[in-house]
């Protein structure tokens, strides 16, 4: 893991030759370790900490006694987890809106980004672009709040427009067969736009050459799209996919969160808000902690297979 | 461009743009629903009267929402933690990503470090033991646990580190040869060099503030304390919608003031809707340079 490059042997450090190499190693680095300090020390308190609280997951934790006073009891709390009956339900509902908005976050700002590509006035191109931006940036607590207005079965505007073609209101909000879907569309409509900016950087690198050639050749612009641009962007495309794969468990808490409801937990119930639900609200804190314990080792081990994935494939590294 | 004559060119042109400018106004519309409630009449608003314009013009939605004092608290306490919280994230950010984006041969222990950092985002305690650590530390009801748990922000630590990567060597090595310490080269040089993806990473540690409602629900056992997302959260959604049975929210919905949620949802939004547009170059560069590397 260390290397020793040839810069080390410089005058500097046959000043302080004869000291061990861990003097000089302080002697030389110091500031940089002083540097990484504060941070290590935040990053110590608020994530190192809560890890070692995972030890709550195999005790009956009593908040009188404390994570070093509480009694262990194994697995039971993970056993209690299987005999809880709609857990199947509530991974079911991760995994399918999950995997529906990674495939959906994929398709739409790729198709976008081509179309927008076509613009050919650079101004228009760019208000499009800023328009499109505009739901990232704001959070789903206002989002919801919009999107319960909108989507309402008695007031909302959606319901009425769908009045005026005869097709009776619908509580979107409020039907389990309509809400995991109505979760995927609002996602993909706050998000698509900001996932278009990676794909159009990808789009100005392909290079203009390969076009002309096509023109001479006769190739149609569909053509070309299939056979230049897409190819152009595979890559990329690649990339995202993979890294994606880490959200397998992800379904989106801030936004289900803020608008579920108890007649819909049935569809719309995830691994996050049911932890929320049993650990803060209930305070049931070994069980909560057992339940996120089991998301976050699954998690880990898919953002690390997608990180070596990602890295073999497209030989993307983090840092 | 021979073909850009065409026939069939020009007609997917001109459906190209219809459709995109549809998919644009489809982003915004929400918005301008919102906005023309909010200056609706209560009647016109409850009769679902109101589409894209304001149906009997009038302001009192936001004289009730200014005249409100715990609105105008959260509002506070949301402007106190932008501040707080952007200036500590971005002053760890700086100092913590300019000793991991060294080489090992100047920093040899900058491997291990940096994995010390991004094992936090692989893998955390979850939500349970993140509560008992910040009630622990005595921070409930304090603006410091709406600052501190999320000190150091990884993702724009590796971005800026991956930005301080990409720039000359030979500025580092002239300025440390004129006998600059770590610290002034990081300040002098890297600093006003990495201003751009400064920018980048600033902007979304202050949406990402001015945005967070969780843990404000999660920390605050005061709603004073509230910043404004958690207020609004508890006000426009949670009275209203989620601990009711669905045959009366219909009637809550209606019975509600749906012009002054309305007017709420758009203050809240107004400080994004403005700063966004003007930094998007920023934004747009700076992801670019930290997600595309070859």
């Amino acid at each position: 893991m260390i290397e020793v490059s040839p810069s080390f042997y410089t005058e500097k450090h046959c000043e302080v030759k004869g000291m061990s190499g861990l003097t000089r190693m302080f002697k030389k680095e110091w500031p940089l370790h002083i540097m990484l300090l504060p941070g290590l020390i935040i990053v110590l308190i608020f994530s190192y900490i809560p890890m070692a609280g995972i030890m709550m997951a195999f005790q009956k934790y009593m908040p009188n006694k404390g994570l070093f006073g509480s009694p262990f009891i194994g697995m039971k709390n993970f056993r209690l987890l299987m005999e809880y009956p709609d857990i199947g339900q509530i991974f079911f509902n991760t995994i399918f809106i999950a995997v529906m908005k990674i495939i959906a976050g994929l398709i739409v700002p790729i198709t976008i980004a081509i179309l927008l590509n076509e613009l050919r006035k650079e101004w228009v191109k760019r208000t499009f672009q800023t328009l499109v931006y505009l739901p990232h940036f704001l959070s789903w607590v206002l989002l919801s709040g919009i999107l319960i207005d909108i989507l309402s079965p008695s007031s909302g505007i959606l319901n009425q427009v769908l009045g005026l073609f005869g097709i009776k209101p619908i509580f979107f909000l409020g039907s389990n067969s309509w809400f995991p879907y109505v979760m995927v569309l609002s996602d993909v409509w706050k998000e698509f736009g900001f996932g278009t900016i990676v794909y159009l950087a990808a789009l100005t690198n392909i290079n203009p050459s390969l076009y002309e050639a096509a023109q001479i050749d006769g190739a149609s612009r569909i053509k070309q799209i299939f056979h230049i641009t897409l190819p152009g962007m595979m890559p990329i495309i690649i990339l995202m996919l993979t890294l994606s794969i880490g959200n397998v468990l992800n379904a989106g808490f801030d936004q289900i969160f803020n608008m579920y409801s108890p007649p819909v937990y049935e569809s719309a119930d995830i691994i996050d808000t049911f932890v929320y639900r049993m650990g803060i609200q209930q305070a049931q804190f070994g069980f909560a902690t057992a339940v996120g314990l089991l998301k976050s080792v699954v998690s880990f081990i898919l953002i690390s297979c997608s990180y070596v994935l990602a890295y073999r494939v497209a030989n993307y590294r983090i840092f | 461009m021979p073909n850009h004559s065409s026939w069939s060119r020009k007609v997917f042109l001109v459906f190209n743009f219809i459709f995109l400018a549809f998919i644009s106004l489809l982003c915004l519309m929400p918005i301008i629903h919102i906005l023309a409630i909010s200056f609706s009449s209560g009647n016109a608003a409850a009769a679902g009267k109101v589409t894209l314009w304001p149906v009997d013009f009038t302001t009192a939605a936001y004289d009730n929402v200014f005249g409100k004092p715990e609105y105008l608290r959260a509002f506070w306490v949301s402007i106190k933690r932008v501040v707080l919280g952007t200036s500590i994230s971005m002053l760890l950010t700086i100092v913590t990503a300019y000793p991991l984006s060294k080489d090992t041969s100047q920093f040899r222990l900058r491997t291990w470090y940096a994995w010390v950092f991004v094992f936090t985002i692989l893998f955390s305690g979850g939500l349970v033991p993140m509560y008992l650590t910040v009630k622990s530390l005595g921070m409930l009801d304090s603006i410091w646990a709406l600052v501190l748990p999320g000190a150091v922000p990884v993702f724009n630590v590796i971005l800026l580190l991956n930005f301080y990567r990409n720039l000359p060597k030979e500025l580092e090595e002239s300025s440390r040869i004129d006998g600059a310490s770590h610290f002034t080269t990081l300040w002098k040089i890297y600093v006003p060099l990495s201003l751009p993806a400064l920018a980048t990473t600033g902007l979304f540690t202050i949406v990402g503030h001015w945005n967070s409602w969780f843990d404000g629900i999660l920390y605050m056992n005061h709603p004073e304390n509230y910043p404004l997302q958690s207020f609004l959260q508890s006000i426009i959604i949670k009275n209203d919608f989620r601990f009711l049975k669905a045959e009366n929210v219909e009637l809550m919905i209606k019975l509600s003031d749906r012009t002054s949620k309305a007017a709420q949802i758009f203050v809240a939004a107004f400080p994004i809707l403005i700063v966004y547009p003007f930094l998007q170059r920023f934004f747009i560069k700076g992801i670019v340079m930290g997600s595309v590397k070859e």
